[in-house]
């Protein structure tokens, strides 16, 4: 992170001392008012849900009826719920399907697109641009192109004769439920990890990888030897982004599956919502959030500690 | 770089070539969708699907136009949600970033740190709580509210970008204007502001773009069908079963249309982008 130290506040030195101090406690006043909205705002609405959630997660509450302190009941109960660890077994297996393909791909392709010729800054555009479409929507679409009936991947594949007879794919067998997904996740995202390897494979210096030239190594050589331990950073950096985006994935769940095949597709967020909206376990469903947020934090105090690092 | 790789003639097709197949590949679902959105009625329930539409049509955009409460007011209700999210976010933060950049604050840094909150603490896992309490201030199934919980999920990332935006004015001219008389607000609007446009344009863009997409908040909050955000009557428009089951033409109408203002914000405003992805995975 860059410095977090203040300037100097902006006091001419000729200034005699008494005035300075006083202007600097008035700046302090101005400062903290102009700090004050955001810093309440905060307060307001991550804060002190936060501490709610710790609360709630105590109780039994169903929003009929008033809460009832049930001290760690609602966590004894996940360690046993089997829906719970299905959904956390389930999330992990997709996070490990996933975070190699969009780390090794997103590489690849960063290693095929670093460069600036016109055609490989259009790939990048192209390969960029699904990034900012909504999960929610790509997931919409895919559903479609997905779909037994109606989708053109069945259609494609019959043609080809790669298939005989159209496949299932969403929603009757969990496995081949996450192959889809994940599919549809990967042409969504692997562009985000392109663009941040792209960019720490630009900013190595050229005269470093001109010497390695020089030296006579091959360019799979030079990528081994320089270039991946020159960004070894950023693909930690971007693993643990990734690792953190699919351990809270849910849109693509919700709308291609509905975590069907019997919750089998049912991630830990999704199996968190079902039980806080649909079924008003609210306590419970807090205490599931704490447990996944705990976990999660691990992770990110990692990356935070590591993006620290780089910025050194 | 482009010195230091001689490729040879060979390896240069077989780069373009592969550009190119990347390219149709990863443009193929888009190009798809889009086309379909345009078969005519009958068309877009085949199947067998189709590859290309055999007539074009706009009866899918027409069907979408007045489906339950009408696109309009699907549209209305993203764009409210996404626009009040940038000026609320713009508000808190543009302030916020200058008082950390610039003015002597005890314990700046702990406040910092409090303010980054919520980059440690994933959104998913607060929407229970926050749905308590919006339900007690009358804040759910309000485009006020889906506003303040994209600006949650959206300030510890803007308040970075910017902050280290103002970090970067150089002092000099903002001793110039303090000298000329300038109070810390014209300081701030004349100086400052004018200066950290870029950062300003990348915030406002990533505010729109996750709040015009998410999801999850706004399928928990909103529960009244005519406060719908555009992905949300997409989704319920997925399962609704009419005779013929799913409406497929009309839901991808209703994708390209989310798509398209999401793209075209981008190409037009690249460079902002990236930059700000840069800075802000690396938060």
């Amino acid at each position: 992170m860059s410095t977090g130290r203040s300037r100097r506040p902006v006091d001419s030195p000729l200034k005699p001392l008494g005035e300075a101090v006083r202007r600097n406690r008035k700046s302090r006043l101005v400062g903290f008012a102009y700090l004050a909205p955001a810093l309440l705002f905060v307060l307001a609405f991550t804060a002190y849900p936060l501490a709610q959630m710790v609360w709630v997660s105590f109780h039994n509450w169903s929003l009929i009826s008033p809460p009832r302190f049930v001290g760690l009941a609602n966590y004894t109960r996940a360690v046993e719920d089997t829906q719970f660890w299905v959904s956390f077994r389930f999330t992990l297996w997709y996070t490990a399907l996933i975070t190699p393909v969009l780390i090794v791909g997103g590489y690849l392709l960063a290693l095929l697109t670093s460069q600036n010729s016109p055609l490989r800054r259009f790939t990048r555009t192209v390969i960029f641009t699904p990034v900012v479409i909504g999960l929610g929507v790509s997931s919409l679409f895919w559903y479609w192109l997905f779909s037994t009936d109606f989708g053109l991947v069945n259609r494609a594949l019959l043609d080809l004769g790669l298939i005989d007879k159209p496949v299932l794919w969403l929603g009757v067998d969990a496995d081949i439920s996450n192959l889809a997904i994940t599919t549809s996740v990967v042409w969504k995202v692997i562009g985000f990890g392109m663009i941040l390897f792209v960019g720490a494979i630009q900013a190595i210096p050229a005269d470093v990888t001109e010497a390695a030239q020089v030296d006579g190594a091959s360019y799979r050589q030079r990528v081994a030897r320089v270039i991946l331990p020159l960004t070894m950073r950023t693909v930690l950096l971007v693993t643990l982004v990734s690792v953190i985006g699919s351990l809270l994935a849910v849109d693509q769940f919700y709308i291609m599956t509905a975590g069907q095949p019997r919750n089998e597709t049912a991630t830990s967020v999704f199996y968190v919502y079902l039980n806080s909206f649909p079924y008003l376990k609210l306590g419970y469903g807090a205490a599931l959030s704490m447990i996944l947020a705990v976990f999660i934090l691990v992770f990110t105090i990692v990356q935070l500690l590591l993006s620290r690092r780089s910025h050194a | 770089m482009s010195t230091t790789v001689r490729s040879t003639g060979r390896a240069r097709y077989l780069v373009a070539a592969v550009c190119v197949i990347i390219c149709t590949v990863m443009l193929m679902p888009l190009v798809m969708s889009v086309l379909a959105s345009l078969k005519p009625t009958v068309e877009s329930a085949a199947s067998p699907p189709t590859y290309l539409p055999h007539a074009f049509s706009f009866d899918s955009y027409q069907r979408l136009w007045t489906y339950q409460e009408g696109l309009p007011a699907y549209l209305a209700n993203s764009l409210g949600t996404a626009l009040l999210a940038i000026a609320i976010t713009l508000a808190l933060t543009v302030p916020a970033a200058y008082a950390l950049a610039r003015f002597p604050i005890p314990g700046k840094e702990v406040i910092f740190v409090v303010l980054l909150m919520a980059l440690i603490i994933p959104y998913q896992a607060l929407l229970t709580p926050i749905f308590l309490m919006f339900a007690k201030l009358g804040l759910t199934n309000s485009l006020l509210g889906l506003a303040i919980l994209h600006t949650a999920i959206q300030l510890p990332f803007s308040l970075y970008v910017l902050r280290n935006s103002f970090n970067a004015v150089p002092p000099e001219l903002e001793e110039a204007a303090i000298v000329d008389g300038a109070s810390s607000f014209q300081a701030l609007r004349w100086v400052f502001i004018p200066s950290t446009v870029p950062a300003i344009v990348t915030v406002a863009l990533f505010t729109f773009i996750m709040s015009w997409n998410e999801f999850l908040g706004a399928l928990v909050l909103m529960s009244r069908g005519s406060m719908y955000t555009l992905p949300l009557v997409l989704a319920s428009a997925r399962t609704e079963t009419s005779l013929g089951g799913t409406d497929w033409g009309m839901l991808q109408a209703g994708i390209t249309i989310s798509i398209v203002p999401c793209v075209l914000v981008y190409l037009l405003l690249q460079r902002y982008y990236v930059s700000g992805l840069m800075s802000g995975a690396v938060k």
